[in-house]
């Protein structure tokens, strides 16, 4: 079997459709996709970096492909609200893989350029000309896919020396009457000494259908540049999600990028992070609460090719139920990079007996003077802890609900957005307490009190 | 960590420790009867009534060969082991037995006296029981009489299949079998010769058992085979050393080692490995590519497994522990040195399948000159095996600018009981306390042995005494300068 070809006939089919609504930029990389599909597979369970998922059952699926670009009707900042109440951000939405704006989407004008690819390769192809598909690999068969089938996408550029006023915070929403798969890509630069924080959210709004969002998402940071990414998601058990973010650092970059899964079907991230310039700094963080039979698996590869950088990896799961969590990252360091500092992360909670944990961290070095670590646990709530608060009044889903939010709380505070930090601590909360079941009850838990 | 200048003097070591020869590197002079180079099914039946094997084991060797046959060689480790032409090797290689002589060819026993064995009167003094294997055929077993009195069989493996058919058929290839994988398959169809321990029901063995393997005829593979059996509550020591001569073409040795270890039962498996590593320039030296796996299948059993790895070009295993009883332990202490041009890619799994199983793991790796050195392990809970415990901890220390150390843990865990742990930490050694001992009077090489030994000490504690005072030894030799 191969779930590829389905998708290849499709492109082979529509290909003058799909080029012919698409800036000339993304036609510039499908015939080599093509080349790249016609003898990838996607990986089975078990196979290198794959051990707890399997790639190919979740593309094997029927899904409809938006190839002629139909316009889904509704308009998502009418019908959503996902606002961090206290955050006054720079609002868009992605419906499907279909960009809008919002009227708050003016308030960073002048300083940060938020455009589709459609408008992009006009304002800005020199950009576009220049990073767009230049990070991610085509080795990968779902960024191949990804780049055979995408018709348009995001730029996000904030010019050198700019401080972006305000968060940037971009809503996915699925919201097709039928099985649907969208090709979202991202383009994020980041110019010399400017900073930006971007939030992006993924919800769907019909619990009935089943999404597939493959993703690629392309970071250049500049030098001294600085940026935040949350990476939320809220969907539904019948969403999947393939997410390839892959970074480029230069000298004194200061990237994180916080991936948070509360709600999902099945999701694999895939963190590709290329630390080129001396004195960067990077930090990943990852929070999964899982349940039912949520299946999360992330993995990270961070390879040191300068000195004197600074890594800072750390990924937390809660597995309760059937949930499938999975882990794996690699600290590379090349020869020559002195001075390096690199530290991993992974601390798991185990809550049911049919919940199952893989984890897998790995350091590659190739240079003595550095300092590097890596740490890894699966366990259960501690007993003890738990008997305290008992013998407190406190009753004993409540105690674990409290230790749980203890668990996962130090990477909420990684956070460095204040009123986020407390807005996923508050939605942490809720999802403990299983009242953050899908997004029909997150879209109202999420109007914010203030509205824009 | 300070920016200080590299110390003049520790690159003057490096040079010195660079030039410096192989120590244990020798040919022992004696005839050997070799098969002709090459392997196929004649050759298997060749070998098999070489050494006068029942039927049974000639099919099982015949069947690991075909199996041999579909498999290619794996290459996923973090070695390059170079394409081996398995006709250009031969497989058996046997001292010649002169008619006439009861003793021991006084050539062997020389090799053995250079190396430090007592095999005689030396022996008896320092209460060790010694089965040695050169090039594959046990030359002498003492102490066989003493540990029989007790019920104790520690023998060669092709004697103990004919003195102990049944005990060798119930156990052999039910731990390792020959499909594990492509080198368990060929030394399955290939094996010459290895030791074969059983320890009766409640019986402590009185002494540790050792063996020291040396690889000597020129280009012959070496392919033991290792069965040890701890029947319930019995215990055993058991010591494995290894050093091997000289040789400018690369050799091969896929040996298979075998545990079984029964209710209560305890077996400690300890290994100093200084094969012929390669010379300055990585040419050269042994490949040691090994299956060593153990079964703790009663409740309460254990198992641990301590290995000095210093030698050898290449190093590829994986001593592992399969926690089948209830309560049973793993334990896995390793240190490998890899220096000039070594790799080694060595760890452990521990499977737990049993209720309460605990295991532990400590490594400790160094690197140094252009070697890698990776840790590579699993850990691995079954769902049913519930209120498991796991400790790992893997230390990687580099001494040089041009070396590798890499960690590549897996962990699986199937049930909400169980707790593993993992933590593993890559530096550079501590200039500071280079310094400080530099300003005692200690010089920078004594200080790296000094350190390193200190780091190591986790490990070497758990050897036996004989052992720990021949690797700390291993340990300064093969370090010699690797300061940079």
């Amino acid at each position: 079997m191969n779930a590829l070809k389905q998708y290849i006939d499709l492109f082979d089919e529509s290909r003058e459709i799909i080029e012919e609504q698409s800036p000339a930029i993304l036609n510039t990389l499908r015939s080599s996709a093509r080349e790249h599909l016609e003898t990838a597979r996607l990986p089975r369970k078990g196979s290198e970096d794959y051990e707890a998922t399997d790639l190919e059952a979740v593309f094997a699926h029927d899904y409809g492909v938006n190839v002629n670009r139909l316009p889904f009707d509704a308009d998502p900042s009418e019908t959503f609200h996902c606002d961090v109440p206290n955050m006054s951000t720079c609002l868009y939405y992605t419906s499907n893989d279909a960009f809008h704006s919002s009227a708050t989407a003016e308030r960073n004008i002048g300083q940060v350029v938020v455009e589709p690819f459609s408008m992009a390769a006009v304002d800005y192809p020199e950009l576009m000309e220049a990073y767009y598909g230049k990070l991610a690999r085509m080795s990968d068969p779902t960024v191949a896919l990804n780049s055979l089938l995408v018709q348009d996408g995001l730029l996000i550029y904030v010019p050198d020396g700019i401080v972006a006023e305000r968060p940037i915070q971009l809503v996915n929403i699925f919201n097709a009457a039928l099985d649907m798969m969208v090709q979202r890509r991202l383009l994020i630069v980041v110019g010399k000494n400017a900073s930006i924080k971007l939030l992006a959210c993924d919800h769907t709004q019909s619990a009935d259908y089943r999404y597939l969002n493959n993703q690629v998402v392309e970071i250049v940071a500049m030098q001294g540049s600085t940026l935040d990414l949350y990476d939320m998601e809220e969907s539904t058990p019948l969403t999947s999600r393939v997410s390839s973010i892959y970074v480029n650092q230069h000298e004194g970059s200061n990237v994180l990028i916080d991936g948070i899964t509360l709600t999902n079907g099945f999701t694999r991230n895939n963190y590709h992070v290329e630390v080129n310039g001396e004195h960067a700094e990077t930090h990943l963080l990852g929070m999964t609460i899982a349940s039912g039979e949520q299946h999360v698996d992330s993995h990270t590869f961070i390879s040191h090719n300068a000195p004197r950088c600074h890594s800072n990896e750390m990924f937390k799961y809660v597995l309760n139920d059937h949930a499938v969590g999975a882990f794996a990252g690699k600290i590379l360091v090349q020869p020559g990079c002195p001075r390096v500092e690199a530290y991993q992360g992974n601390r798991n909670l185990c809550g049911a007996p049919t919940a199952r944990m893989y984890t897998k961290p790995q350091l590659e070095i190739y240079t003595d003077d550095v300092m590097c670590s890596h740490g890894s646990a699966i366990g259960q709530l501690d007993e003890e802890a738990l008997f305290y608060m008992r013998t407190r009044g406190i009753g004993i889903d409540e105690a674990r609900r409290l230790l749980m939010q203890a668990f996962v709380a130090d990477v909420i505070d990684g956070v460095r957005l204040d009123a986020l930090k407390d807005r996923l601590h508050y939605l942490v909360e809720k999802r403990f307490a299983g009242t953050l079941s899908n997004c029909a009850t997150c879209a109202a838990a999420c109007r914010p009190s203030t509205k824009d | 960590m300070k920016e200080t200048e590299k110390p003049e003097k520790g690159n003057q070591i490096i040079e010195e420790a660079a030039q410096a020869e192989y120590k244990y590197g020798f040919v022992t002079d004696i005839e050997t009867e070799v098969i002709p180079k090459g392997l196929d099914e004649d050759v298997v039946r060749r070998i098999s009534s070489l050494k006068g094997e029942p039927e049974w084991l000639l099919e099982f060797r015949l069947k690991a060969y075909r199996h041999w046959l579909t498999l290619k060689a794996p290459t996923w480790g973090h070695v390059h082991v170079p394409e081996i032409n398995y006709q250009d090797i031969s497989y058996y290689a046997a001292p010649r037995k002169k008619k006439e002589a009861k003793e021991i060819d006084p050539e062997l026993k020389k090799t053995f006296d250079k190396l430090g064995i007592p095999l005689e009167e030396q022996m008896r003094l320092s209460g060790m029981a010694v089965d040695a294997v050169m090039d594959s055929v046990s030359v002498k077993t003492t102490y066989r009489e003493r540990l029989a009195e007790l019920g104790v069989i520690f023998c060669s493996m092709s004697e103990a299949v004919k003195d102990y058919p049944d005990l060798v058929r119930k156990y052999l290839g039910k731990v390792v079998p020959y499909t594990d994988n492509f080198y368990a398959a060929l030394n399955s169809a290939v094996f010459s010769d290895g030791s074969f321990v059983y320890i009766p029901k409640g019986v402590r063995c009185p002494m540790e058992l050792s063996t020291y393997f040396r690889i000597n005829a020129a280009q012959t593979g070496q392919f033991e085979r290792t069965l040890i059996v701890a029947d319930d509550d019995a215990y055993v020591s058991y010591l494995e050393g290894c050093t091997a001569p000289m040789r400018d073409e690369n050799q091969l040795h896929a040996a298979i080692v075998e545990i079984i270890v029964e209710d209560r039962a305890e077996v400690k498996y300890s290994t100093v490995q200084n094969w012929y590593p390669g010379d300055k320039d990585g040419k050269g030296g042994i490949y040691n590519l090994v299956t060593k796996r153990g079964l703790c299948r009663g409740d309460h059993s254990k198992l641990s497994w301590t290995q000095v790895e210093t030698g050898s070009a290449i190093t590829w295993k994986y001593p592992s522990c399969v926690l089948k009883g209830d309560h049973s332990v793993g334990e896995f202490y390793s240190v490998a040195l890899t220096n000039n041009w070594q790799e080694a890619d060595t760890g452990t799994k521990m499977i737990h399948l049993g209720k309460n199983s605990t295991s532990t793991i400590v490594s400790k790796g160094i690197s140094a000159g252009h070697s890698q050195n990776s840790y590579r392990g699993m850990v691995k809970v079954a769902p049913q095996a519930t209120g498991c415990r796991n400790f790992t901890q893997c230390d990687s220390l580099l001494l040089s600018d041009t070396s590798g150390a890499h960690t590549f843990p897996v962990i699986e865990v199937g049930n909400d009981t169980s707790v593993v742990e993992h933590e593993a930490t890559t530096s550079k050694i501590n200039e500071d306390q280079i310094f400080y001992c530099n300003q005692r009077g200690i010089s920078t090489e004594d200080a790296v042995g000094l350190i390193v030994n200190g780091y190591a000490k986790e490990v070497m504690s758990k050897l036996p005494m004989e052992f720990a005072v021949e690797a700390q030894k291993l340990l300064s030799v093969s370090l010699e300068g690797a300061v940079g």
